[in-house]
Parts: structure tokens; sequence; C-alpha cells
């Protein structure tokens, strides 16, 4: 868009005009109130205003690399002049909340949000000057480091944006570090001025080198001999998974509880990847085997449900795992069913109803003798090994990531052999596939198959490591969560699935205390992630290069309900 | 392994008549228990079938729009139960101010217009800036980066519902003229139910006018047929995409406006299910096929009234209401398996 | 080659998870263990008490310490998004304006409230708990919302030695004698409690012997509506349809003509404001249900309700804690409610959230002790000086703690609906009109 058009100072007004308006909306929602009790550095700056500068710099830093891009000249004027119209719509806001008296269709616009909007201690115009010289200056700011060379630049970014997540996670890592580096960190709120600048400077010189020497070092490996290089990813791998099976005990109990909930994400993310990546048929009602799983998994070992325990005596978790996979396998087949016929769009909201009627059927009256309805079930096994009861959500990692592990190794053996290259082509198309004898039904089912299989392993450890379940927790929106880890990871890629599960599932678990903000943050983030990223965060090689090229294609109509096809493009 | 699986046509049809046969006898079975015990009057059922096409005709208003964007696009916008939210915010607050100048008691025509402008409005424009920031640029990517995109959508306006307007349940001001009901033959029907019939009557007929009959009609459908022998006639692509965005606003705010008068209730998660269920519509009716929408609301609004009733309570379901949206699901999986288009199986492009 | 490349990791991995897992569930080597929360607070508290004179601390689950100016941190974990957001958000704000009635400090310490979005399952309650549970400078924690949560999350919290206090968790199963854990209160009603009163007064007092029972799919709900038809059928009345909605569901006129077919003469619905309200004012279009008494429980007792209900409210039955007695106290809550949010209380357990802070005040104020600057709390005499609460006069009654943790008031009364504009319980409308 920007490509051909030579920059105007407009540009930078309407910049600043659409920051403005995301620091209105981000004021009346009611983030600016909840966030100013929090101070990223303490004594000196709180979380709001953090916020509000934020949205002031990059305005104005996108209207000054804009600038700088095809007139040099207008970079500085272009900064100052977005961070103004920021301060400007903020100043208004915060002139006009308490003459309105809007909250009667603004909750948050209150007069304590007027009074923290505007420069502490100070009020009318006044104030509202303050606040857009300070904008303006913000946008400076920002406007001078698109003058700093790239790699230094990019380093002083990363590095504000890790302090103020240092701040953000505060409780989070304040029980992990030791105690003498929380104490140099953080003071009884936010960070310590001296720990918040050193944490910079430690950052930006990280940043700054790591950038510097990654590419020769990329090269350096690019140039090796090939069993060196294999030899190397062995060594690389390894110290990889030891990495990975030491860090319960220093990430502590909370933070392995978020790694064991994540970790439910990336087995089913990795089943879905093998519906949707691989056979490209769209599954919306994934959760209903992730439900299953933990259903067999429930009623089979719990104490409870005398009338299941008359057919059925009581399992152990060992038991009961095989049999809660194999269930949600042979649900898999029978979902594949009717779903042999349809297509595109028809197989998503059959699917989407599936899960519904997994969940309704949880919940009702009429198979609550069985299934424990509204009440749910409790007393589910642990798994028990060699004696001892695992419950902790460090035991949980242990049994999550071998899971993992599995699930991981079963899908790339699986996309590397006869079954996944059969899969790829009835994504590219079902009627060359048909012709070229591929059997449909039998591999379509058998996609279903496995991909259901490993969300009923997901279900399986969830169910056990709640040790309780209702059947809220089996709404659609975890397919959907799925679905979404996998995308924004990038489909098809493997490491992707758990940068997304990482990303979308682990960073607003991080950030419950921001209760309501996180969903709302979390929407943008798909959007822009989309927006800027739609091939994944760490997307397959040869699915990247389809995707790159998706706009020199013809426009073809195709049935392709996934729009994997190297040919897809939107059908009219 | 699969060498008996060979002759795979035979074994789909036969599998899924089979499955298709079972249900078919279930529902029968059921209803015919049901009918036969005599626990319901015949009014009671007539009763069952005006709650169910009351409820519908929502369904299909907010159905429309979902069938206008994927006519166009191909595109599943999971954010138009939102649009649908915002427009019934939209119809709110004008209630409330409209209730506070008196003028909602003295003349509640003008009043409803009003409303309607209001909802129409907000729905309109939300799903207009939805287009423009964040799906025209997606417009060539593959599907699910847009239906993804839609989902963040779809969070996004919900939880920014939540920060501005709060986490209560809102209730909308009553109009004294819609209170009250009309006997027809054994039954009332409301007088707020008679509205929606009315508007979803009156709305798909204008709808049904304005794509076929005039000009902007005929480039949306060029467009659904085929973008870019559109662009070389001559059609604005973009802008013909985002009319129907807001054509299906407006309809959203329509619907917004209707649920406020017959269910009297705003909150922010309300777009959530409202918005599956005229997926589910849209799906079942036909999808991109307005007519397909409307018809497809209203069974799907009549299936879940009659149907745990009918076909539930005489197997002895406890509950059965607990399960409509499972009928209602099942019922889709049985239109499906006959008719593996929906009801009218028809796109935008080929009629309106 | 990558095939044994694979093989060889997974191997690898197995064996390092074999040894790994071993020690790390090994009970009797906690001290080892610096990762596992409970342990860590007992060792380090236990190490802490050598460092300051002796008798500062001596409680078998530690202490918590506070310096200074430190401030006291009580948790909560309430639901504050999805469509549940309006049940935890009441509470929050009853908290919240506990916090100001206690000028913002216990003891001179500032207090600070650390919020959890707990999601009304009993995923969400496992993570709050286990994040509040990581904590170790926190006192107490206010909640769960919903009793899913509590069923996960109170263990937790309790293996780490906190309290808590919840506002709304109303399931029998949590009072339970052998499911109670330890270090577990609420200031809500037991759904036992309340069914037992819906049911004594419609049968004893309505005089009415046929009723009908809708649930909404929730613990809460199926919980009362259960309780209740136990109570009314041991009366000798008779349940004719124990019906359920979905939550989202809108329109009730289907499931309210099946209930009409069974020809009630009263209808309990304990379920939320949102369906609740639907019941109320569909029920009247539904030939057949025009002269059926309705009844909802403390789930709908706000003005959200009225308001949605609208003119079918009139005269239906509402029952809740009983606010006659301490009508002062509650009105000066409305107010502060009033002028600090500006608009009405959002759900039903505002008040109860407000006595469980009130209640960890006093409590923290019992057995805090000084030392020097700091302020030394123990963790089981707090939870023992909250189990040892009688007669605490709060917004909700005069709380009393049962051995498993039920503080609640029993005194359940039942309210009219006699104005469907205005709110006040006991001012003007909903009136208490059972027990006489």
């Amino acid at each position: 868009m920007q490509k051909a058009k030579p920059f105007r100072l407009m540009d930078a007004v309407r910049l600043g005009l659409f920051g403005g308006i995301a620091a209105v909306l981000i004021a009346l929602v009611g983030m600016i109130e909840a966030f100013n009790k929090r101070e990223v550095i303490n004594g000196v700056i709180s979380m709001s205003q953090v916020m509000l500068m934020a949205v002031a710099f990059v305005s104005a830093f996108f209207a000054a690399a804009q600038a700088h891009k095809s007139k040099p000249g207008q970079t500085i004027p272009a900064g100052l002049i977005a961070g103004a119209i920021v301060g400007v719509l903020v100043a208004i806001l915060a002139l006009a909340i308490v003459p309105l008296n809007m909250r009667e269709v603004f909750v948050n616009a209150t007069p304590r949000l007027a009074k923290i909007l505007m420069p502490q201690g100070m009020e009318g115009i006044a104030g509202a000057a303050v606040l857009v010289v300070g904008a303006a200056l913000v946008g400076l700011l920002a406007a001078v480091l698109t003058y700093l060379p790239g790699l230094l630049r990019r380093s002083i970014l990363i590095s504000l944006v890790a302090v103020v997540l240092l701040a953000l996670l505060k409780d989070v890592l304040l029980p992990v570090i030791p105690e003498g580096l929380g104490d140099f960190l953080y003071a009884s709120n936010g960070l310590t001025l001296v720990g918040a600048v050193t944490s910079f400077i430690v950052v930006a010189l990280i940043a700054y080198f790591w950038m510097r020497v990654r590419p020769s070092t990329s090269k350096r490996i690019a140039a090796m001999p090939p069993a060196q290089r294999r030899t190397m990813s062995f060594v690389v791998t390894i110290s990889f998974l030891i990495v990975l099976f030491l860090l319960p005990a220093v990430l502590g109990s909370y933070l392995s509880e978020v790694s064991d909930l994540v970790g439910f994400y990336i087995i089913m993310a990795l089943g879905l990847n093998v519906v949707v990546g691989f056979a490209g048929l769209l599954d919306l009602g994934y959760v209903a085997f992730f439900a299953i799983g933990a259903y067999t998994m429930a009623v089979l070992t719990t104490p409870e449900l005398p009338l299941v325990r008359g057919y059925i005596p009581q399992l152990s978790f060992w038991v009961a795992l095989p049999i809660s996979v194999g269930m949600a396998l042979l649900a898999g087949i029978f979902l594949g069913v009717p779903v042999l016929k349809t297509r595109g769009d028809y197989l998503a909201i059959i699917t989407l109803g599936f899960g519904e009627i997994i969940r309704l059927l949880v919940l009702s009256d009429a198979l609550k003798p069985g299934l424990g309805g509204a009440q749910g079930v409790t007393g589910v096994a642990r798994p028990v090994l060699g004696g001892i009861v695992s419950d902790t959500p460090q035991e949980f990692y242990y049994f999550i990531l071998i899971s993992i592990l599995i699930a991981w190794f079963i899908t790339s053996r699986l996309k590397k052999s006869r079954l996944g290259r059969a899969w790829m082509a009835v994504r590219e198309d079902e009627d060359v596939a048909a012709a070229m004898s591929i059997n449909l039904v039998g591999y379509k089912l058998l996609a279903f198959a496995t991909g259901a299989a490993l969300a009923g392993l997901s279900g399986a450890f969830f169910g056990s490591k709640l040790g309780s379940m209702v059947p809220a927790s089996f709404n659609v929106l975890v397919s959907i969560n799925v679905l979404a880890v996998l995308i924004v990871g990038g489909m098809g890629s493997l490491p992707g699935v758990v940068v997304g599960a990482i990303v979308l599932i682990g960073l607003p678990e991080l950030l419950r205390e921001f209760n309501e903000f996180r969903w709302w943050v979390y929407g943008i983030v798909l959007v822009v992630m989309m927006l800027y990223r739609p091939e994944g965060l760490w997307p397959d090689a040869t699915r990247e290069r389809e995707l790159l090229d998706f706009e020199d294609e013809p426009n073809v109509d195709s049935e392709d309900p996934t729009g994997l096809a190297p040919s897809a493009t939107i059908p009219s | 392994m699969f060498a008996n699986l060979r002759r795979k046509y035979d074994f789909t049809d036969v599998l899924l008549w089979l499955i298709g046969g079972i249900l078919l006898i279930f529902i029968l079975y059921g209803s015919i228990v049901t009918l036969t015990s005599g626990k319901y009057t015949t009014a009671q059922w007539l009763n069952f079938i005006v709650f169910g096409l009351a409820q519908g005709g929502i369904y299909a208003l907010i159905a429309l729009g979902y069938t206008m964007v994927y006519g166009i696009l191909g595109m599943i916008n999971f954010a138009h139960g939102e649009f649908f939210m915002l427009g019934t915010f939209g119809a709110f607050f004008m209630a409330e101010a409209l209730s506070a100048t008196g003028l909602l008691e003295s003349n509640w025509v003008i009043s409803i217009l009003l409303m309607l402008a209001a909802a129409m409005i907000v729905s309109a424009t939300v799903a207009i800036l939805a287009e423009r920031i964040a799906y025209r640029p997606l417009r060539r990517a593959p599907r699910l980066v847009p239906l993804i995109t839609a989902i963040g959508v779809s969070y996004f306006l919900q939880y920014t519902a939540r920060g501005l307007f709060g986490s209560g349940v809102e209730a909308f001001p009553n109009v004294p003229a819609l209170a009250g009901s009309i006997a027809v033959g054994p039954i009332k029907i409301q007088n707020t139910q008679v509205a929606v019939f009315i508007a979803t009557a009156v709305l798909l007929l204008l709808l049904w006018l304005f794509v076929s009959k005039t000009k902007v009609g005929r480039a949306i459908r060029s467009v659904a047929e085929d973008k870019d022998a559109a662009a070389l006639m001559g059609v604005d692509v973009d802008r013909t995409i985002a009319i129907s965005f807001a054509v299906g606003g407006i309809m959203a705010g329509a619907a917004g406006v209707m649920y406020g008068l017959v269910f009297r209730q705003v909150a922010f998660y309300m777009g959530f299910v409202p918005g599956l269920k005229a997926f589910t519509a849209a799906v079942l009716g036909g999808i991109g096929n307005l007519a397909g929408a409307v018809l497809g609301g209203l069974i799907l609004g009549v299936i879940e009234s009659v149907g745990p009733s009918l076909f539930l309570e005489g197997i002895g379901i406890p509950a059965p209401h607990q399960l409509k949206d499972g009928i209602a699901f099942t019922v889709l999986v049985l239109i499906l398996i006959f008719r593996p288009t929906g009801i009218l199986g028809e796109r935008l492009s080929k009629r309106a | 080659m990558r095939m044994r490349t694979l093989l060889l990791a997974v191997f690898v991995v197995a064996a390092l998870a074999l040894t790994a897992c071993a020690p790390a569930a090994q009970p009797a080597a906690p001290a080892a263990q610096p990762t596992e929360a409970a342990a860590e607070a007992t060792t380090e508290t236990t190490t802490d008490a050598a460092a300051v004179p002796a008798g500062a601390c001596d409680d078998p689950l530690g202490c918590i310490e506070i310096a200074a100016g430190d401030p006291i941190k009580i948790g909560y974990a309430l639901v504050t998004a999805g469509p549940n957001a309006s049940l935890g958000e009441d509470s929050a704000r009853g908290i919240e304006i506990a916090v100001d009635d206690l000028g913002g400090a216990i003891l001179g310490h500032p207090v600070e409230i650390v919020g959890e979005d707990s999601g009304c399952s009993p995923e969400g309650g496992q993570a709050a708990a286990t994040k509040l549970a990581s904590d170790t400078s926190l006192v107490g924690v206010i909640g769960t919302s919903c009793s899913s949560e509590a069923r996960v999350g109170a263990p937790i919290l309790s293996e780490v030695g906190l309290s808590m206090l919840s506002p709304s968790n109303t399931a029998p199963d949590l009072t339970d004698p052998e499911k109670h854990v330890d270090g577990y209160f609420r200031t809500a009603h037991n759904d036992l409690v309340q069914g037992a009163v819906a049911a004594d007064f419609v049968f004893s007092d309505l005089g009415l012997t046929k009723a009908a029972t809708v649930h909404d799919g929730s613990l809460y709900a199926v919980g009362l509506a259960t309780a209740f038809a136990d109570a009314f059928q041991k009366l000798g009345g008779e349940i004719v349809s124990q019906q359920a909605v979905n939550v989202g569901d809108t329109d009730m006129r289907p499931v309210l003509t099946t209930i009409a077919a069974a020809g009630p003469e009263f209808i309990y619905y304990p379920i939320f404001t949102a369906e609740a309200g639907f019941i109320t004012s569909q029920s009247k279009e539904v030939p057949g249900l025009e002269n059926v008494k309705l009844m909802a429980a403390d789930g709908s007792f706000s003005q959200d309700f009225v308001n949605a209900a609208g003119d079918a409210a009139m005269g239906m039955y509402l029952s809740s804690p009983d606010f006659s007695a301490f009508g002062d106290a509650y009105q000066d809550f409305l107010k502060k409610h009033d002028e600090k949010y500006s608009e009405a209380p959002l759900s039903a357990f505002h008040a109860h959230a407000y006595d469980a802070m009130m209640i960890f005040a006093a409590k923290i104020q019992e057995v805090a002790k000084q030392d020097g600057d700091t302020l030394v709390i123990g963790r089981k005499a707090l939870r023992d000086a909250i189990a040892g609460t009688t007669d605490f006069k709060g917004l909700t009654g005069n709380l009393t703690c049962s051995p498993t943790g039920d503080c609640a008031d029993p005194k359940i009364a039942v309210y009219e609906v006699t104005d469907t504009e205005a709110w006040n319980p006991n001012v003007i409308s909903p009136m208490k009109i059972y027990p006489k």
C-alpha cells in the first residue's frame, strides 16, 4: 500500500488519529484504571502510563519510519505530529469525561479515570497541555530512534519490551528466581529503578550481540559437512531435551502448571494438525475427542457413579489410559463416517455440531447416572508409578512431556510416510487423488482417528490432573483455541505448534491476573498475527513457500476446505 | 487393510443411510409415543411452533449476514454474532434515551424506527471497519487465515463491549405499545413476535429486491460469481464487498432490535450463541443462499422449540429442553446426509 | 539414520523421565524439593523462625511475615471473564468496598488485593489456585466463585497452608465432612439450607403441593433444585416436572410449555440473572402458567434480574440471606457501591464477599503478632481463628463457622418482589415475607 505513494504529513496525522483512538479505547475499556495500581518502575512510572506512552510511541514510530523511507527530512515532524495527536485525543477524553458524564453508556468513564489520565496533580487545560507535550516528546523519541542503525534500534526496542514484560510478570517470576536477584530487580510494586536500568542494558547487549553473531553462525553451520551437522543437531536436540526434563525443578509449581496446560494444547494441536494440516479436513469440534478422553478416564476410575460401578469395576489410571485413547479413536472413526460425504464448510459445521452434542450429552440429566451430569465427576484417578501417586504439576509435566514426544514422533513419522503423502494428495485435490486410486474413505477415516486418539490422550491426562470434571470445560472455545494455536504457530510445522501454544495458551495464562483484558488482547493478537504473519510464527518450510505463492496463482475455484493447496484461493 | 472397502461409494452410502435411518426411526418413534400420550393439546403444539418461528426469525436475520459474506467471500465470518450484539447495544442506548424523553411511550413507531436506525448504523459501521481493517488485507490468503482473523475480531469486539458497557445484564425498556397479544384461533401470539415476523418478511423482501433488482445488487452477484471477471467488467470489487458487509451488518442490527423487543436483555456475551445458531441456519438452508438462510433459520427455531418435546419426551428422556441444541445439530447432520449442500443448496451468485 | 536418532532420543528421554520422576514423587524428602510450594513454605519458615526471636513463629503451618510498610496481601480467585463475569466482578467489588471500609489498611499495613480470574471451570480454578499458592507472601484467599473451581482449587490452597473463604460456593459436597479440606470456609449458603427453606415456605406457608423445578446445568442450580425437590417431597409435596435449560438460551417458552403441560402450581428456578429473567418474563406469555407462583434464589437476587424480568417479576419470590436485622449496614453498603461504581450490584454475592474480607481482617488482627517492626501471622492460627468465628456481625447476618467451613448465617429469608423499577431489599423491594 505504502510502496508506491510518497509520504505526506497527512499520513502522520492519520497514524496519530489511529493511535489516539486506540488510546481512548484502551482507557474506556478500563485497562488504564486497572493497570494504574501496578507500576513498571517503583515510584517512577506506572503500567498505565507506559501503556499510553507505548501507543504514542508506536504511532509515532510508524509515522517516522514511513517518512524516513521516502522523505527523510520529515522524519522528526512526522514523529512529533503523530505523538502529539495521540496526546490531543487522550487530553480531550480526560477533559470531556467529567462535564459530559458518559457513565450511563461507558461504565469506565469515571472522574477517577479523568484524574488518572491527567499528569499527576494537574487538571484542566494546563494538564492537557502537559499531556500533549509529553506525547509529542515520546513521538520525538520514536522519530530519533529511526535514525539509529537497524541492529541497535531493534535491540533497544526488544529491550524496552523485555523490561515491561519483566515488570508484568513479577508475580510469576518472583517465587522462581533466587532471592537476591529478586530483591535487586523488584520493589514492592514493580521493578526497582536500578533493576530496570540494569535489565534494560543487559537485555539490549544480549540482543545486540545475538543479532550480530547469528547470521555468521548459521552460515558457518550451513557450511559444515553433513555428518558434522547431524552430530551437532543431535547434540542440540539432546541438550534441549535435557533442559526440558530439568525444567520443572526450576519452574516451581505455578509455571509447571502453565506448562502442563500448554502441553495439553500442544498434544491436541499436533493431533489437529493431522486432520487439518495433513488431510485438509476442517474440524471445528475437536474438543469432542478431548472430552471423550477425559470422561472415559473419569468414569472408569472414579469411585462414584454407583450405576457404572455396577457394571464396570473401578480401574487404575494406567488401565484406563489406553481405553480412553481407544474410545476417542473409535469416536473419531464414528464421526469420520458422515464426514466422508461432506466437504469444506459443511464439514466444519458438522464437526462443530458434534462437539456441542458431546458436551450437551455429558451435561444432560438424561445421562446423569452414567456421566455425572452437571455435577460432574470427582475422584478421578491419578497416575501411580512404583507405588507413588503423582498429583503435583511438576510430576504431570513429565507425563505430558513424554506424551508430546510420542505425539511428535508419531505425527512426524506419519507426515513422511506413504500415508502422509496420500493425505496430502487428498488435501490437494480429492478427485485426482481418487483417480490415482487413493482410498478416500480409508485415508480420511485414518486422519480423523489419529487426530482423535491424540486428543483423547490429552483429555485423559487432563481429566486425571484435574481430578474433578464438569462439562463446562469442554465448550466450543477449546476447539477454536486449538485451531488458533495451530494456525498462529504455523500449520504443518511441529515446532510451530509448540510456539503457538506457548504464545496463545501460556501467555494469557501467565497474565491471568489481568482478567478480562487478556481475552481482549488475545483477539488483537490473533488479528495482528494473521495480518502480518499469516504463515504462522514458525512455519513449515514447504508450506511457507506455498503461502508466499498464493498471490501469483490464478483465481481458480477450489474445493479444498483449508485452502492450503498451492492453487487455493477463495472460491466465489 | 482397506481392500474390502474398495467399492467405497457403496460402503459410504450404505453406512450413511443406515445412520440416517436409525436416527429417523428414533425420531419417528419418539414423536408417535409423545403424540399418542396426549400430554399436549393442539393449542400447545401450535404454541411451540409459533415460539419457534419467532426465535427462528431472529436467527434468520443474523443468518442473512452470514450468508451474504459467505456467498461473496467464501469466508465464515465468526464475528458476525458480535455485530449483532453491538447492534443490540446500539438499540438499547437509543431506547434508554427515548424512554428518558418519553417518546417511547408517546410514539412507538418513530421510536422503533430510531432504534432500528441506531442498531443498523452501529452494526454496519463495525462490520465495515472489521472488513476494512481485518479482512480486506487477507482477501487472497488461504481460507483458514481469515477464519482465525474472524475469531480474533470476535474476541476483540466481545471484550470491547464488556469493557465499555460492563459485565452485567442490562434490561431493555418496555415498549408499551407492543405489550399484549392478539388471538389467532386457539392460540395467542405476542405482539412482539408479530413484529419479528413482519420485520423478517419485510427485510427479506427488501434484501431480495436490493440484490436482484438494483445495480449494486448485480455487482454483488457478479463479485460472488467471479471477482476477477467482475473487476474486469468495471465492478469496484472492494467497494462491493464492503457494501455486502454493511448489508449483513444492517440485518444484524435489525436482528438486534428484534432481540431487544422480544427478549429484553443485553449483555456482552449474547452474540456468540446466536452467531453459532445463525451459522448453522445458514448451512442448513444452503450457505450462500438468501432464501435458504431464512428457511434455515425458521426451521432451526422450530426444531429447537418442538423437537425436545416431540422427539425426546416419548423416549422418556428427562429434562429434554436441555438437549435442544443437540437435536438441532442432529437434524442438521440428517439433512446434510440426504442433501449435502443444504435444503436449497445454491450460491448467492446463481440466484438471490 | 533419522529413525535411529529419534529412537535414541526417545530412549534417553524415557530414562531421564524415570530417574527424574522417582525423587520428585518421594514424599519422604519434601525439604529437598524446593519447587514444591508446600514444602517451601514450611522449610522457609522454619529456618526463618530460627532467625527471629523464639516464639515469634511456632505455627505448624508456618507464618507470613510482613515487614513494616509492606502490604498485607489477600488474593482472590473469582470469575471475571466470560459469561459468568458479573458473578465474580460483583464479589470483587464487595471486597474492594470492604477494603475501603477498613481504611485500606489492617494493623497499619496497607491491604493489597491480588486478583486472579478463575473462569468458572475446574481448570481455571486449578490454575488460579496454583498461581496464588505459589505466592508465599499471601495471607489468605477469597474465592472461588463457582463450586467446580473450589473442588480443584481448595486442596491446592489448603496444602500450602492458606485459608480460603468463598463468597459464592454453595455445593453441599464442599463442606461435606468426608470431602471438606482444611482451611476451606464459605460465607455463602449451603444449597441444603436454602433449598430446605424454600421448600418449607412453599409447602407450609403458601400451602402449595405441586411444584416444578428448572436448573441451568450449573452446579449451583442443580444443587439447589435437587435440595429443594428432596425437601419438598419429604414434606409431602409433589414435583411434577424437573426441567433444565442451557446457559445462553433465550427462548424459554418451549420449556415453559412443557412445564405447563404437567400442571404445577409453583415453579422454582434457582438460576442466574439472564436466564431467570427470560423465564420470568416469558412465563406470563405461556398459556396455563398465568397464575403459577414463581420463585428464584439468591443467584437472581439483584436489580439486574428484576429489570430484566420486567413487570412479570411483580409478586414473585426470591430467597436470600435475611437482611432485615442488618438493614442499616447493608443500606450503607449499597450507597457506597453506587458512589463507587454508579450502578446497582451486578449479582447477589457482594455482601458475602464483603463479609469474607471483613472476617479475614478481623481474624488477622486477632492472630497477628508484632515482632519488632515485623508483623507475624501464623497460618494455622489464622485458620483456627476463622474456624472459631462465632456471631460475627456481617452484612449477611450473624456468621458462625461450622467445623466443616460453613460460616453463613443459617437464616434465609424469602422476599416478595413489590416493585420492578427500584431495588432495595426490605426497604422498597423486594420485601421480606418469610419467616414471619
